[in-house]
This record gives structure tokens, sequence and C-alpha cells, in this order.
């Protein structure tokens, strides 16, 4: 399979647009980057954060484009889920915890005063590195979203939203059957897969994904990979790795941190076959990490 | 005396490690030894000490009726003659003669001469009894350490004896309290039995009319001696609803806010302040009850009365204004507040057990908090948070003191909050306080009462148990 050219998204600071040359020479990197790259949903500016007294994020100021997968990868304890959890403000629920700098996504403010947390998580879904479905049955926890927002009048209109979300979720086949069995009693793939569901019910526009795939089999990853690159035709998708390999196979823009700064970014194909700076590639060569 | 014996007895023990251990290195000779030298040495501190202590404790087991039969054996004619309870009085004063005090009773002739003689000798035996216990408890000493210090070798397992023993010590303290309750069931079975062979167990369990004083005389009124206890149960019961619905609320609700909504600090103040209420003895909430909580409800429920007498309501107007103070409502409540630091203390950790990421989840889905705790939180900790409220349940009707003091003691049969009512420990209490005789179904009834509790309390305890048990295991 063939890469095309991929075009920097416009008013991009970060990413130029890459050599041809480089990319069909490596023809396994990208592979899936065949669609075009959206415009920029969220824009990161200048932000750090403190846990306390200690800072874990430094200036870090990064374009996350459109209908796109963008990768964060570096070492432990370098920021890359502290800077996602900045993205639906999910680090308001960890006292003394405090942002500055300014992320806007579709224009604006995140941290605005006047945005409501709870508005914007509906439209940030998140997927957690372990699967953390509701002790509920399968229905319920696709349903739950769709309550607390009240997506749903009739139960007709509940069913349909289930459905979808399940089948977008690559999970309807499994178990259709078995609707209102326990969430918990899935199997570890089909768990992330739900929590994939449950969190797509609430036709989000963006799903940041904390590692996903840290807690499975390795086929168990395969589908999940799978299913993220179907999701990016619908939406905004950023994933925290540990795995170069899934970073790789599944994004198209790829941004490394290292020491709480982000020290690269750029079109996957690139930062991995071209890195600009010295610990890029030090790190995807394995020489740390 | 004996004291010298013991001080013998610890130089003994204190030399049989040092000997033991230095005895272990000699005889391993460098060479590679089974177990450590100290371990050697508390083998050693063990075989002089064991030996010595269970002989002291059999001499102090035995030597009061040796004693007894030493003096009897030894005595002159004329206190042989004695009758025996005399004798024994007798004795009991040459003791005190010969420990050098004044004899408790004036002695007739014939014995008073007796008693210095009599004395001098319940001295000598005396010690020579204190003497020969401690004796044969060095003795014992000195061959359980000849017998050890012949074992110690470098492939002696020590450690694996030394082991030995500490679990056998172990297991003995721990059955101490387990032999305990087992004789706690056996004493209120023994006696529930004698009381249900005078009371048919059906009148016991369905009998409707409490009234525990039997008729000495034929002739005396108002003792019919009726022994049903369902009024009994029915007061328990009432109580222990007005509790829980005072303590499962407003414990629940305490715990959900320290769990979930306070910051750190709140949490750190509230708590302990909680917790505070935990250590209140109940008898000071039982004169909270009776001395504050009832005369102000009391004052409360007259003031409504008094508004109502004269109007529509003219039959319950007349009821409230003469509400007494001893009222069902009062123990019921003050008990649920003494049960609140308890329902909250256990929820707050069944809710802490909840995994972060299942809150994580929710409030990612742009869920609130307080959607969070009723949808995710609440049903995922609900097993657990009804375990603890079924123990506060069972701490419920096995409280007494604050019944007791402000529920009355009229064993009515209502539903009613206003009224006294009476419950199973409250008429435990009463039934067997003061100057009693053990035969009457009156002081057993007490028992046949216990064992009912008893029962349901353990049943109570052990569903609660189960409950919590599996709610635990969920998320490991």
């Amino acid at each position: 399979m063939k890469s095309r050219i991929l075009r920097a998204p416009e008013g991009t600071s970060n990413g130029g647009a890459s050599e041809p040359a480089t990319l069909t020479t490596v023809p396994t990197v990208g592979a899936h980057a065949s669609a075009p790259m959206g415009p920029i949903k969220i824009a990161a500016r200048d932000v750090s954060v403190f846990y306390g007294d200690k800072q874990a994020l430094f200036d870090v100021s990064l374009d996350i484009p459109d209908k796109t997968v963008t990768a964060l990868i570096g070492p432990s304890g370098c920021g890359k889920s502290t800077f996602l959890r900045t993205m639906n403000r999910m680090n308001d629920t960890i006292p003394g915890t405090r942002v500055t700098g300014r992320i806007e996504m579709d224009g604006g403010d995140i941290n605005d005063r006047k945005i409501d947390p709870v508005l914007l998580r509906a439209q940030v879904g998140m997927v957690f590195q372990k699967p953390n479905p509701f002790p509920k049955s399968i229905y319920e926890n696709v349903a739950y979203g769709p309550k607390i927002h009240g997506l749903a009048s009739t139960k007709g209109e509940m069913d349909e939203i289930v459905q979808k979300s399940l089948k977008r979720a690559g999970l309807w086949d499994e178990v259709a059957d078995r609707l209102h069995s326990p969430g918990t009693g899935l199997s570890g793939g089909q768990q992330q897969r739900l929590v994939i569901a449950r969190a797509i019910a609430v036709e989000p526009e963006v799903i940041l994904m904390d590692e996903p795939c840290s807690a499975l089999d390795p086929i168990a990853t395969a589908k999940i990979e799978e299913l993220i690159d179907e999701l990016r035709e619908r939406y905004c998708i950023v994933i925290v790795t540990h795995s170069m390999a899934q970073a790789a196979r599944v994004s198209q823009r790829t941004a490394f941190f290292h020491m709480g700064k982000l020290v690269e970014t750029g079109d996957t194909e690139e930062i991995f076959t071209n890195p600009r700076e010295r610990r890029t590639l030090d790190y995807i060569t394995g020489r740390f990490g | 005396m004996i004291w010298i014996f013991l001080l013998l007895l610890i130089a003994f023990v204190v030399l049989a490690y040092v000997a033991g251990r230095a005895l272990a290195v000699r005889r391993s000779q460098g060479a590679k030894s089974h177990s450590r030298p100290s371990q050697h040495g508390l083998y050693a501190l063990i075989w002089v000490g064991a030996p010595a202590l269970a002989m002291l404790i059999a001499a102090s087991l035995f030597s009061t009726s040796i004693e007894q039969q030493m003096m009897r054996a030894g005595a002159p004619d004329s206190v042989a003659q004695l009758e025996p309870f005399r004798r024994e009085a007798f004795f009991a004063d040459a003791r005190l003669v010969g420990a050098g005090q004044e004899a408790r009773q004036i002695w007739p002739a014939p014995y008073a001469e007796e008693l210095p003689a009599e004395g001098r000798r319940a001295h000598r035996i005396a010690s020579t009894l204190s003497w020969g216990g401690g004796v044969a408890a060095l003795i014992a000493a000195v061959l359980g350490g000849l017998f050890v210090l012949t074992r110690i070798r470098p492939d002696l397992r020590a450690r694996n004896k030394v082991e030995g023993w500490i679990t056998g010590v172990l297991f003995a303290c721990s059955v101490v309290a387990v032999l305990t309750t087992l004789g706690i069931i056996f004493s209120l079975v023994i006696d529930s039995l004698r009381f249900f062979s005078m009371v048919p167990i059906t009148e016991f369990l369905f009998g409707t009319k409490w009234s525990p004083q039997i008729a000495i005389r034929a002739d005396q009124v108002g003792s019919s001696g009726a022994f049903g206890a369902v009024p009994l149960f029915a007061g328990t019961f009432l109580i222990m609803l007005i509790a829980m619905a005072v303590a499962a609320p407003i414990g629940l609700f305490s715990a959900v806010y320290l769990s979930e909504y306070s910051g750190r600090k709140t949490r750190a103040m509230v708590k302990p302040a909680l917790e505070v209420l935990a250590g209140v003895p109940t008898v000071v909430y039982g004169f909270f009850a009776a001395l504050t909580v009832g005369p102000a409800l009391r004052v409360f429920f007259n003031g409504i009365g008094d508004m109502l007498v004269g109007g529509p309501l003219n039959g319950l107007g007349v009821y409230l204004s003469l509400v007494q103070n001893q009222m069902a409502l009062v123990a019921g409540a003050v008990m649920g507040i003494m049960l609140i630091p308890f329902v909250s203390s256990l929820s707050d950790d069944i809710l802490n057990a909840v995994p972060q990421s299942l809150r994580d989840g929710s409030y990612a889905m742009g869920a609130t908090k307080s959607e969070t705790v009723k949808k995710v939180l609440l049903p995922a900790a609900l097993p657990g948070i009804a375990g603890a409220l079924l123990l506060a349940v069972s701490r419920a009707i096995g409280e007494t003191m604050i019944v007791t003091m402000a529920a009355g003691l009229a064993a009515n049969l209502t539903l009613n909050p206003l009224e006294t009512v009476t419950t199973v420990t409250v008429q435990i209490v009463t039934l067997l306080t003061g100057d009693q005789e053990f035969n009457s179904p009156k002081t057993l009834a007490a028992f046949g009462l216990g064992l009912t509790l008893f029962v349901v309390t353990l049943l109570l305890n052990i569903v609660a148990m189960r409950i919590v048990q599996a709610y635990r295991e969920q998320y490991d």
C-alpha cells in the first residue's frame, strides 16, 4: 500500500510537508494515512500543569487536527497523559492541580470560566488504560451517557443509540444476544470496545485514549487498532501509547514528549524515519525509555 | 516467700538461654548448624521455663485442698469432733492467728487453748507447701535444663521447634476467645431449656402478653406470670426501625460527602469529629436521651397537643398533650445518632474501595458528581452498604443502656413511636437485677430472651459479613 503525500494542515506551526521520497521508501509506516487530515480541532498554547508544587508539563504548544489520529509518545512520566487529561479537564478532578496556558477547541478556550467541564467532557470522550465498564449491563453501560445528557426521549431511540454505538465500536455482533448481561463479564478486549462504545454514544467530537491497549493481549490490541482507524473518519482522536509500533500503525501525527516538554511533533512518517531531534531518534530506536 | 523462687526461676531461664546459645556454638565447632545459636538458646529457655511454670500453676491449684487435708488430719481431738462448719471456721481463725492476726470469733474454753498451737501448725503447713511448690518448680526447671542441654546438637531443628511452641502459645490465646463464646452459648442453651420446660416455647415466641411477675402466694394481685415475648420483639423492632431511619440516611450521606465531596482538609477534620461520637459511652447517650431529648420532645408534642385541643382534631390533641418523657421515639432517635459514625465509617470504607477508574469513567462521560454517586458509585457499593446497615441493625437490637433509660418498661404491643415500649435487652436487665431466686421462670425467662437475641444478632452478623466480604472480593 502506497502512501500519498500528506498535506500539512493550514495553520500548523510544527507540522511541515513531508518529502515524498521518504514516504515511499517506508511503506509500512503510516499505512493507513490515506484520508486527508481535517482542520485544526484543538490548539494548545503554552500549556503548563502543576500538581501542587510539582510542575508536570512545561509550556506545551501543539495543534491537533480533526479526523486524524494523533499519537503522544514518550517515556513514563514524560507528561503525555497529563497533557491528554488537560483536553477534557479531567485534571480538575485531582485536588491541587493547576493548569496554565490556553487550550482552544474550535477557537474557544476550554479553560474559560464560562465553559462547564461537564459539558466539555460530553464533547471530548475519554478511554482509559484499564477497561472500566460500570458494574451494570452492557446496554446500561452504553446508555449511561445518553441518559445523563438526555439524548433519547423514547426507549426506541435509546435502543437505536446503543445499537449504533456498539456497531461502531465493532462489538455488536459479539454482544447482540446478551445486551442485558453485566459488562464486567466481557473479556478485556471486549470491555475496552464497550468503553469505546460508551464514549461514542454521546456523539463526542474528540476521543482521548490513554494507553487503551496496555492491558490487552495482541489479538485484542489488533482489533482496537483497527477500530481506531475506522473511528478516524468521524472523530478527532488523540492516543497516548507506550508502544512505538502502535503509534506508527495507527497515527498520522505524532508528538514526542520528554521530561514534561514537547520535544518534537510532526507527521508520523517523518518522526519515525527522519526525526529532527536527537532525543526523538534515541527514543524511537530504543536507546532509552 | 514465693517471689524468691520467681527471681530464681527468671535467673534460671536467662541462664538457660545463654547456656543453650553458647553450647550450640561450641558443639557445632564452626561446622554448619541447622539452626542459629539464638534459636538453640530459645529452645533451652522454653524447656527450662515451661515445666517450672506448669509446676507452679499445679502447685497453686492444689495447695489449698492439700492444706485443708493436712489441717484436718493433724487436728487435736476436741477440734476434730466439731461439726464440719465450725471446724473449718476454726481452721480459718487458726490461719489468721498463725499469720499474727486476731481471730474473728471468740472461741470457748477447749478450743481457745488449742488456737495458738493450731495457728503455729497452720503457719508451718502453709510455708511447707509454698516452699514445696517452689522447690518442685525449681527441680522441674533443672530437670528440663539438664534434658535440653544434652539435646543441643548441630543437627537439632531448634528453629522449627521454637516456631512450634510459638504457634502453640498463639493458638492457645485464640482458643480462649472461642471457648468463651462456646461457654456463653452453652450456658444460654442450658438455662433456656430449663425455662422452656416451665413455659412452652410456643407461648414464649407467639404470646402477646408479657408480665413476668409470678404470684408467690395464691392471693397476690397483678402477678399472673405471662411470658409472651411478642411485645418485646415488637418494641425492639420499632426502636430498631426508628434508629435506622435516623442512622441510615445521615450516616450514608455523610459517608458520601466524606469520600466524594469533601476536600482533604475538611475530611481530616470531619472524620475524627464523627468518630468521636462512636467513643461516647452508651450510658451517656442514655441520660442524654432521658434527660434532654425526652423532655424536649414531650414539651414539643404537648405544645402541639394543646393547640389542637378543642379543634377538629380534638382527640389527637388530647392524646398529644398527655405524651410522656419516655417513648420509643426518643430511644430510637438517640440510638440512631449513636449509630451514625458506625454506618458512616463503614460506608466510607466501602465507597473508597470502589475503584477510581469507575469515577474517572463517569466524569469523562460528562456526568456530574451527584450523577456519578447516584448512578455508578452507590449501585457499585450497594451490597457492601447493605452489609454495613445490617451490622448497624444488629447493634441496634443488642443495644441496652439507651433503651433502659429512655424507652420505658411497659410491655405495650404497639407501633406508635410516642408510646412507651420495652425491648428484649431492657427486660433481661430488669429480670436479672436485684435479688432474684434462681429457679423461677421469671429469672430464667432472661435466658430465653438472651438466647433469642443471640441467635438473631448472630444470624444478622453472619449475613452481613458475607455480603460485605463478597463485595470486597469483587474489585481485588
